[in-house]
């Protein structure tokens, strides 16, 4: 792999830059693999990045249906926080976190981490104490964050309306080193670092069936023919039902659509992420000035990747009644994602019935953020078998009821 | 956004007025049931890409709870009947079939 | 330069003078002229600078596809950013300035981008800026945030209002062009509910300004007879300046009235979003022409053709002396043959197809301009403005033949169908090789509920460019829709247009074809953000050849117009560079809206007071007049506490609880969830709902019972009153209301349906006043009535009768502790008693105490909150309430949940009270350390905090928390972690910290 670097673009300008190489390479499927990792989004890429560079297992294939990164990788809202409340949570997205941090220089590629800062505004007298508990649950996990006055709200986001009417700010649970990156490069990068380590990115490769031998995986059916493997990792996000049908077991997950809106370009007037729970919105700027916006999913289950325009509504409202001055700004575009929600919306790294076959998914609406951390833990548990970073996920939690709830902060009103 | 045909009170509701409740026709476990089926019933659901019988309550109209039949894929509707129903009524079963020839009630594969 | 002509115009009224500034320049304009064409009348053709390289922008289209044409509109409270100034009506006093350059328009700082382009190519940002890594965040990223956006950030609040329609039609006819009239003409006749909408203020699209006649007349006179017609059936709706947004499942669509935009200020809301419902949706959008990639198409004064016709025909505007006509087809002839009869220079029309011959062509040679086939333009010259263009073969390598002075371009690369609305609920697209572009597959059509399609694509979105077809085509559009319906299309005869026969176009996605990469580099696809057609190469070779990855690698299409003039562009180059079909590439995802539509208009009226409904009790108004300082709790706004002159929220309540506590307190309870529940079988339905037996409750008695959910987990608390042997009434928490009584329903209609039961949800049809403290008794016997002594009515009993005169439920409930009565009276009688209860008080030193205090009490008495000790994980055994949950019951809901491994794991944390060693407060949320850290390097805990106060009473702190085992381990004192690192220790106690035996509620 050549490396990038201003010096490496100033030499192929020379050249009308026709000296570039592949990012990452087309192989044809091998006949076998140790590891084959279904779904080349960013949690696939990364697992299959961390297979390779903690654990050396670089026989290895990434399949991807479509075209890498083009699932929820690409259409999230780029947000990156690990103020969590509970102890599990709080580990593995500060671990990702902790590992966006360092991630440009790790793959050789700018992903354009900007740790500007993460703020979930208080609302309502419950989320203040919600918060507050965060903020104490932080302290203990590692977690830099604090619970900042409405004048520091102010301070940090001078376009912000603290003062209601119906919602006044009571405070913010501030992550200063939360922040956001470019989402595409993030698979971009994990896609390039793998394939420079042997990894084979494979796409245009739909898995049409996994393949069983004595309760054990031993390859799967794709539309390029059989591939045999030792250990299957199943990384579909909207997808895991489908999937975990053909390996034979259920999951505790629903699909459902997210959507995202963007504003046209405008001068920089937002430095940091914004997150309204209460009136149900959040908000950021992207480097290129458009304000990245995002809200609740929707409650029904879908697979068209478009949602119902009254979520939008209601998200535009929240964000006007929370930034007056947005309102003569234009929607530029929305979208919708597949989502995967869980019993306890919290994800599930976990083993499953199927010996060797190994799931991560349910994401929800809270994955990207996670992508760096949940490669680590998953490459883990698949090269080893167990992580203390996927420990809390098992599938086996909710049998025995041992949920990992994290709407606890801000859910139930008095 | 959604309608659906509201079979008690005989409104084509809008989306903005129902509530979505999940999956339709789970048998409930209580006390006495193992932890498997207690789990199954509370968390496996069927999320199927295709034909999907949820529960929606007409929250903001009648106030009554039905059943949906429709595709997670197309969002096309098959038919909707009350929640009152152990199963699929036959006649939604046949729309169903009609439109998608081999689809078979609670034939997951 | 460009400028007014003295002749023509058809949308302007030369004697109506509009006067506007541009930049601070004082201008003149006439009414019916967009601010581009008034700008361009006055030869301002420089109007902004690009994104990336701050090139000079000049505009290139007439209409909404504009990408360079934006600027900052208005001031103050009116200002926005990015408005497109192609599809802005000038109006008199308009303001507005270029955007995206600094010190000024002319002289752009930012353009040094420009000469270092080769340095900067798609995707750099991705390969630089990585080492040292500090420098990201505190010198790369900064830097590049600040060369981001466009439009500035408006300043004020929006001085506007907008609001919402709803239509619910048969057919929704989108785009007033002839197809679309036509369509809506068809429908109508039949009978149909039809609502046509136009974007622009003006019908009839192209057709009159291409020269089109209909059944031998001129265009504009059969539109004028269609409206006039349309107007007459009274189940048409038309409506301008209504842009269709977007196409929804299930019919839905959403129309962007700009109401008065144009008119400022007029007390009209400015923008108007329809929400409509449609049966079936006929999308008339028309066709947008495509630029040719020649180096140097960006330079100001190069236009497509059908723009340069448009400012002509429509606004009189010349935009050059000296026109060369740039094309691969015969339409682009009209252009040329247009400005030649304005007595306008066309030096020449240069066609890339190797011949050309169609009627067109035969008019222009006639006319005696030069036709130049088989050549490209080599490159344009000029920097802000077209100087001349060099001459080159097609099929060469860009060899300059010719420069031919000139001071504007028209171009014309073919025309592609607007098929966005087609495409935004999953209508798919056929590749149309002849004409080169995509057009809709009617086979795959949107389908709606029914599965069947429900969107038809007319005229030229619906790839039939021609005016005759197109016509014909919304005729047919119109029918099909109705027929579809069910209705009967009426016969008539579909009227006949005629325009010049045009002969074959040829696809030209290069020119020339075998330009060079340095030609490469000065070919624009995206012209806002700065994309070449040697970007989209770079992505093909670098890997990036889904054309996702080339759009996001590039940001090719991602600008203000989101590809309407480059996505087809672009992916034939990509489809070139890798040897693909351009179907086959396929195109990126159509989404929302079509053109950017304003959040105040998605938000409508609802902003400031009206965001969401306030829920008032009946006492709201006397709240307010006495000084309440307001909490929001769901849509309901209660007092937190009534401050006094000079005196802090925490002196309030502390003034409140002391009151309560010694003398009488008064608590408007009215948002309490009060849920009736009858029937013969409602007992053994409360059975299941409640942890504890609620069946064998005796009428005229209470008791607190507890809700879980189907996970075991507490979700609702609250005391039931049996009213007589078939009647309860549930109260639940505040918040809790409206979701139990769903749940009630739930359960009574999907699982046990058989069950003889009804519920009502009666909160608002009470108000309900909490008369608290010593002296509650006497006060309610001043007022008299009913007997509400110890005897008639004990602690957990209730009685009905009069209370002042106001008929009333009395509950002798206490969540304070103190002699407690909660009086109910019909939600219109509340005020009257309240301020009864006020007046009557006074002498026992009534005070009305808010929610604070009533927290403060119930903490000290050890009472638990619903979301306070309880956060969706707690289950009651938790909080010590094993005394609420009934050993005798089989089953209740959250009973065989409780049952699993985890939930009776002897290691929970459960309810404990906690006293402060130093008598301070506890943090909020402040966990109990343990020893060590786990695997994931986490410090242990052992607990948490779940309340904490300052007891005005115990004149201490309290708490009340969840700790391991902790009712095992009382008099344990145990370390809790506070922000600032330090620890407090607090000692574990009993979860009571006031009247332990009850006695005071029991008097």
């Amino acid at each position: 792999m050549r490396r990038y670097s201003v010096f490496a673009v100033a030499r192929e300008a020379a050249r009308y830059h026709t000296g570039w190489e592949r990012a990452w390479a087309s192989p044809e499927p091998k006949k076998r693999y140790d590891v084959i990792i279904i779904g080349a989004g960013g949690h696939g890429l990364a697992t299959a990045y961390y297979l390779g560079k903690n654990f050396g297992i670089t026989n290895v294939a990434v399949l991807e249906k479509g075209w890498l990164g083009g699932g929820n990788t690409g259409r999230n809202t780029t947000i990156i926080r690990s103020n969590y409340l509970q102890d599990p949570s709080a580990a593995i997205y500060e671990k990702a976190r902790s590992l966006y941090e360092t991630l440009s220089q790790d793959l050789n590629y700018n992903v354009m981490f900007s740790p500007r800062g993460v703020m979930m505004l208080a609302q309502t007298e419950h989320e203040r104490r919600g918060y507050e508990r965060t903020a104490h649950a932080n302290a203990l996990q590692g977690v830099e964050t604090s619970f900042i006055s409405p004048d520091r709200v102010k301070q940090l986001v001078p376009i912000i309306n603290i003062s209601g009417p119906r919602y006044p700010v009571l405070g913010a649970l501030w992550q200063p080193r939360g922040g956001t990156a470019r989402h595409d490069a993030v698979a971009w990068g994990y896609a390039r670092a793998c394939s420079a380590m042997g990894i084979d990115v494979i796409q245009q490769c739909e898995v049409t069936g996994i393949r069983q031998k004595g309760g054990k995986v031993a390859g799967v059916t794709t539309s390029r023919g059989d591939i045999a493997c030792d250990k299957l990792g199943i990384v579909v996000a909207g997808h895991s039902g489908v999937l975990a049908q053909m390996a034979g077991f259920r999951l505790p997950i629903e699909s459902v659509a997210l959507q995202a809106l963007v504003s046209e370009p405008i001068k920089p007037c937002i430095d940091v992420v914004v997150m309204a729970n209460t009136v149900h919105g959040y908000m950021s700027q992207s480097d290129k000035g458009e304000l990245v916006i995002g809200g609740g999913a929707d409650g029904y289950n879908n697979y068209t990747q478009r949602g119902s325009f009254h979520h939008v509504e209601e998200t535009v409202r929240a964000l006007i009644e929370t930034f007056p001055i947005i309102s003569r700004l234009k929607m530029l575009r929305q979208w919708g994602g597949i989502v995967d929600m869980t019993g306890d919306r919290s994800p599930i790294l976990s083993k499953t019935p199927l010996e060797n076959c190994f799931i991560n998914c349910g994401w929800g609406t809270g994955g990207f953020k996670a992508i760096p951390g949940s490669g680590w833990g998953f490459a883990e548990l698949m090269a080893r078998g167990a992580s203390p970073l996927t420990e809390a996920f098992g599938l086996d939690r909710f049998r025995e009821g041992r949920f990992i709830d994290e709407s606890v902060a801000a859910g139930v009103a008095h | 956004m959604l309608i659906l045909h509201c079979p008690h009170c005989g409104v084509d509701a809008e989306e903005t007025e129902l509530a979505p409740g999940g999956e339709a026709h789970l048998k409930r476990f209580g006390p006495g049931s193992s932890d498997a089926e207690f789990e199954s019933y509370l968390f496996h659901r069927e999320n199927p890409r295709g034909v999907h019988f949820e529960r929606w309550r007409h929250a903001f109209g009648c106030g009554k709870w039905f059943i949906a039949a429709r595709a997670t894929d197309t969002l096309e509707v098959f038919g909707t009947y009350r929640a009152q129903t152990a199963a699929p009524p036959q006649d939604i079963r046949d729309a169903i079939t009609a439109k998608r020839p081999g689809w078979a009630w609670r034939d997951l594969a | 330069m460009s400028t007014r002509l003295q002749t023509g115009g058809r949308l302007i009224d030369r004697n109506a003078r509009r006067g506007f500034t541009f930049n601070g320049r004082r201008l003149e304009g006439v009414a019916g002229d967009t601010l581009a064409s008034a700008l361009l009348a006055n030869d301002q053709m420089l109007v902004g600078r690009s994104f990336k390289y701050h090139r000079p922008r000049g505009f290139v289209a007439a209409g909404a596809e504009e990408p360079n044409g934006l600027v900052n509109l208005g001031t103050g409270g009116r200002f926005e950013p990015n408005q497109r100034a192609t599809t802005t009506e000038l109006f008199d006093g308009l303001a507005c300035a270029s955007q995206n350059h600094w010190p000024s328009l002319d002289f752009d700082i930012g353009a040094v981008n420009g000469p270092l382009a080769r340095f900067l190519p798609a995707g750099f940002y991705y390969k630089t800026f990585i080492q040292p890594r500090p420098f990201w965040k505190h010198v790369y990223e900064p830097f590049i945030r600040q060369s981001a956006g466009l439009g500035q950030v408006p300043a004020e609040r929006d001085a506007d209002r907008y609001e919402h329609f709803y239509a619910f039609v048969d057919v929704l006819v989108i785009g007033g062009g002839i197809a679309g009239l036509q369509a809506a003409l068809a429908a109508g006749r039949a009978g149909a509910r039809v609502l046509l909408i136009e974007q622009t203020a003006h019908w009839g699209g192209r057709a009159p300004v291409d020269g089109v006649t209909i059944d031998g007349h001129p265009a504009e006179a059969w539109i004028a007879r269609a409206l006039k017609a349309l107007e007459g059936m009274e189940n048409v709706t038309l409506r301008t300046r209504c842009m269709g947004a977007g196409v929804y499942d299930h019919g839905y669509a959403l129309g962007y009235e700009r109401v008065a935009d144009h008119s400022p200020g007029d007390t009209r809301p400015r923008h108007r979003l329809w929400k409509i419902r449609a049966a079936r949706i006929i999308t008339a959008t028309g066709a947008i022409e495509r630029p040719l990639s020649f180096a140097g198409n960006d330079i100001p004064g190069v236009m497509l053709a059908s723009a340069v016709r448009d400012y002509v025909a429509n606004w009189a505007v010349s935009p050059g002396d000296r026109t060369v006509v740039v094309t691969n087809n015969d339409d682009a002839y009209r252009t040329a043959l247009m400005l030649r009869e304005a007595g306008l220079v066309v030096p020449a029309i240069i066609d890339a197809r190797p011949t050309a011959s169609g009627p067109l062509v035969r008019a222009a040679r006639e006319a005696g301009i030069r036709v130049e086939t088989g050549r490209g333009i080599a490159r344009v010259k000029g920097a802000k403005r077209v100087t001349g263009v060099a001459l080159c073969a097609q099929a060469g390598e860009g060899a300059v033949l010719e420069e031919i002075p000139c001071d504007a371009v028209a171009m014309s690369g073919g025309w592609s169908p607007v098929v966005h609305l087609w495409s935004h609920c999953g209508g798919k697209l056929t590749w149309d090789a002849g004409q080169a572009h995509f057009r809709p597959d009617p086979e795959r059509a949107p389908t709606s509920h029914d599965g069947a399609p429900f969107v038809i694509a007319a005229g030229s979105a619906n790839g039939y460019l021609l005016a005759g077809e197109a016509l014909a085509d919304g005729d047919a559009a119109g029918k099909s829709a109705v027929r579809s319906l069910g209705m009967a299309a009426k016969g008539g005869a579909v009227p006949k247009a005629e325009a010049e026969a045009e002969g074959p176009m040829t696809p030209v996605w290069m020119m020339p074809q075998g330009a060079g990469a340095e030609l490469r580099m000065k070919m624009w696809l995206d012209y806002q953000n700065d994309v070449k057609v040697s970007d989209v190469q770079l992505a093909a070779r670098e890997g990036y050849e889904s054309v996702e990855h080339t759009k996001r690698y590039t940001t090719l299409g991602m600008a203000t117009d989101q590809g309407k003039l480059s996505n087809i562009n672009g992916l034939a180059v990509l489809s070139q560079s890798l040897g693909a079909d351009i179907p086959q590439v396929g195109t990126t995802t159509f989404r929302p809206p079509y053109t950017p539509i304003s959040f105040g208009a998605i938000a409508g009226e609802a902003r400031g007071d009206t965001f969401q409904p306030l829920r008032r009790t009946p006492m709201h108004r006397w709240h307010e007049e006495n000084g309440a300082d307001w909490e929001p709790v769901g849509q309901w706004r209660r007092p937190y506490c009534y401050p006094r002159d000079g005196e802090s929220r925490e002196d309030a309540v502390g003034r409140e609880v002391k009151n309560t506590r010694q003398n009488l307190g008064l608590l408007d309870a009215s948002t309490l969830g009060k849920i009736l529940v009858k029937g013969p079988d409602a007992g053994r339905f409360l059975d299941m709902l409640y942890t504890n037996m609620m069946s064998n409750l005796k009428p005229g008695k209470c008791r607190y019972g507890l809700m879980c959910n189907e996970n075991g987990f507490l979700m609702d608390d609250g005391v039931v009153a049996r009213i007589d042997e078939e009647t309860f009434l549930c109260h639940t928490t505040s918040g809790g209301a409206e979701h139990i009584h769903a749940h009630m329903e739930d359960w009574l209609q999907c699982e046990w349906w058989d069950w003889r039961v009804y519920t009502a949800n009666l909160t608002e049809q009470f108000a309900q006043i909490a008369v608290v403290g010593p002296h509650a008794r006497d006060l309610l016997e001043k007022l008299g009535g009913m007997d509400v002594g110890a005897g008639a009515l004990p602690f957990m009993a209730w009685s009905e009768g009069e209370i002042a005169g106001v008929r009333a439920r009395v509950y002798r409930i206490s969540f304070s502790g103190e002699l407690s009565y909660e009086i109910a009276v019909p939600a219109s009688q509340g005020l009257a008693l309240w301020e009864k209860l006020v007046s009557a008080g006074e002498e026992f030193g009534l005070m009305p105490y808010g929610t604070e205090a009533l927290h403060v009490m119930r903490a000290e008495k050890g009472f638990i909150m619903i979301g306070d000790e309880t956060d969706g994980t707690v289950i009651p055994q938790d909080l010590g309430l094993h005394w609420a949950i009934s050993k005798k019951k089989d089953d209740y809901i959250g009973k065989r949940a409780q049952q699993r491994a985890h939930m009776v794991d002897p290691e929970r944390w459960q309810l404990v009270g906690l006293e402060t060693l130093g008598g301070g407060v506890l943090p909020e949320g402040a966990y109990a350390l343990a020893p060590d850290q786990n695997a994931n390097g986490q410090r242990n805990t052992q607990g948490r905090v779940t309340s904490t106060y300052y007891s005005p009473t115990l004149e201490r702190g309290i708490a009340l928390g969840l700790v391991r085992r902790g009712p095992e381990r009382m008099g344990e004192i145990i370390e809790f972690a506070t922000l600032d690192g330090t620890t407090m220790s607090a000692k574990i106690v009993d979860p009571v910290f006031y009247d332990k035996d009850g006695e005071k509620q029991n008097v």
